[in-house]
């Protein structure tokens, strides 16, 4: 009885959320133009990095920059969310939410869900376009499975991560401090060429980087020679569960502050 | 100008100025943005140096010309989303009571722009130069830098006016950015054109003008006076900046007309 109402709480909020995202296309478009704006800057004005001396990739410079784009877009769907929360609690909506879940942390698993929906839809356009522009796939079945399941547990902690600053400040005006910290440590990990052609400074910051692990993992996962693929699923799961509490608990702050 | 319209201009532009530099809102992300990518993309991208034919032995040289250009985006996005609000509040109404001349108006609300972009192309010197950067063409080079990149501040402000006066709507102002990045982006920003391998990004590269207003910035930093490239670049923003007044002061007539 009360699982079923925590999924129809949950399954409502997704809903919800899912109906206003599509069919609104000024919150479509810039969840789809950045991941595609990345993939062609970085994939095609970029491809002669491949040439860079110790530059060793065997899928290619279009697969080694789809796995960045991907795991981009999975975060962003993730932190748009964030968004529509902060947007949800401008209007008062929530407070209805809030009013009528008989279990709230329904409320955050429904907007994890949207998340989930709104990047599930992201991502199958850039992989068709990526395999439509001749990307190479040197990894298995199962190994895609494992790349998308990476990019799903960054999408997840991207979301929770928003959720937790939405729901404490409640205001879209929020939306840089969803954005910079996810945009900041995506930028600082091995984005153009692999960790060990990086020096200096930005060598230092990548190999103590999370999302380095991450990112170097889904690389060889796609060019299928997996490696550090628990360590990178153990990092990517301890970061959805750490902003999932982080997001329960802005919940309590948004309950609390009426 | 007559002491009067001098002065009209005057009015408007100290609000621009002050209204710009008291909003950290606008002021804050359009300097650290633009810096914050420099650094991640001068470490990230320093390998694109050991490429065969690579202009510069720093992508910090290199990368600099960019932070100017992105910029100048923000440029486009204050001076819009300014104007939009003046539109929504009803101070443009209330200023067509006025005698006030609609060239004063558009004069005045791009100063603002003008200041910020002072500001930015200063800050984005010294922190280039701090850091290590190098301008090939020296001190003199330096200020042309500066004037070319308050240019095209000024260039790409016109269009977030136009914007503005079109939609009166702060959010269709905004919702040009992402447009505007496309611009930046399908760019030489990241490589020089002839090392751009992919065939139709060269062609993108190529046709858009922002390459240009780029390479016109690099040339300075990395290869000394380059003729060419600065003729190209001034007018390539001057061209932009007479299109995006023109075209502006036409949408000015139209929206005084509408109210």
């Amino acid at each position: 009885m009360r699982r079923s109402r925590f999924r129809s709480v949950a399954l409502a909020v997704a809903w919800r959320n899912l109906h206003t995202y599509f069919t609104t296309l000024a919150l479509v478009l810039p969840g789809l133009l950045f991941p595609l704006l990345f993939f062609a800057t970085f994939a095609g004005g970029l491809s002669r990095l491949r040439h860079v001396p110790g530059f060793d990739f065997p899928a290619g410079y279009t697969a080694f920059q789809f796995v960045f784009v991907l795991l981009q877009s999975a975060a962003f769907g993730g932190v748009f969310t964030g968004f529509a929360i902060a947007r949800d609690f401008e209007s008062r909506f929530a407070r209805r939410f809030l009013l009528a879940a008989p279990r709230r942390s329904a409320i955050v698993a429904g907007y994890s869900l949207a998340a989930l929906g709104r990047w599930s839809f992201i991502a199958l356009l850039i992989t068709a376009i990526a395999l439509a522009t001749g990307m190479r796939v040197g990894g298995s079945g199962v190994d895609l499975a494992g790349l998308y399941a990476l990019a799903l547990l960054v999408n997840v902690a991207g979301g929770l991560w928003a959720a937790g600053v939405a729901m404490r400040l409640r205001t879209v005006q929020a939306g840089p401090l969803m954005q910079v910290p996810v945009f900041v440590s995506l930028f600082l990990a091995p984005v153009y060429v692999p960790l060990d052609l990086l020096r200096g400074w930005i060598h230092a910051v990548a190999s103590v980087n999370p999302v380095s692990l991450i990112m170097e993992a889904g690389r060889s996962l796609i060019a299928g020679d997996p490696s550090g693929i628990g360590l990178a699923f153990g990092l990517g799961g301890a970061l959805a569960v750490g902003f999932a509490a982080w997001a329960l608990r802005g919940l309590r702050k948004a309950e609390s502050a009426g | 100008m007559s002491s009067g319209l001098a002065a009209q201009v005057g009015h408007l532009a100290r609000r621009s100025v002050v209204r710009t530099l008291r909003q950290p809102a606008s002021v804050v992300p359009s300097l650290l943005f633009p810096l914050m990518l420099l650094a991640v993309n001068s470490g990230g991208l320093a390998s694109a140096t050991r490429i065969r034919g690579f202009p510069s032995d720093s992508f910090l040289d290199f990368a600099l010309a960019f932070t100017f250009m992105q910029g100048a985006l923000f440029a486009t996005s204050n001076a819009g989303t300014d104007l939009a609000r003046d539109i929504q509040t009803g101070f443009l109404n209330r200023l067509a009571l006025t005698p006030l001349r609609g060239g004063a108006l558009l004069a005045g609300q791009l100063g603002g722009v003008i200041a910020l972009g002072l500001v930015q192309a200063v800050v984005y010197l010294a922190v280039g130069l701090i850091a290590g950067a190098r301008i090939e063409a020296g001190p003199a080079g330096a200020a042309v830098i500066v004037v070319l990149s308050v240019l095209i501040g000024l260039a790409f402000g016109s269009i977030g006016v136009v914007m503005a006066l079109r939609t009166g709507s702060g959010e269709a102002v905004q919702g040009l950015f992402p447009l505007l990045f496309a611009l930046l982006f399908l760019s030489s920003m990241n490589l020089p054109r002839n090392l751009i391998e992919i065939g139709w990004f060269r062609t993108a590269a190529t046709v858009n003008p922002v390459s240009y207003l780029i390479e016109a910035i690099r040339s300075l930093v990395v290869e000394g006076w380059d003729g060419q490239a600065l003729a190209l670049g001034f007018g390539i923003a001057v061209a932009i900046a007479a299109a995006g007044l023109l075209a502006a002061d036409r949408s000015l007539r139209g929206r005084l007309a509408r109210t």
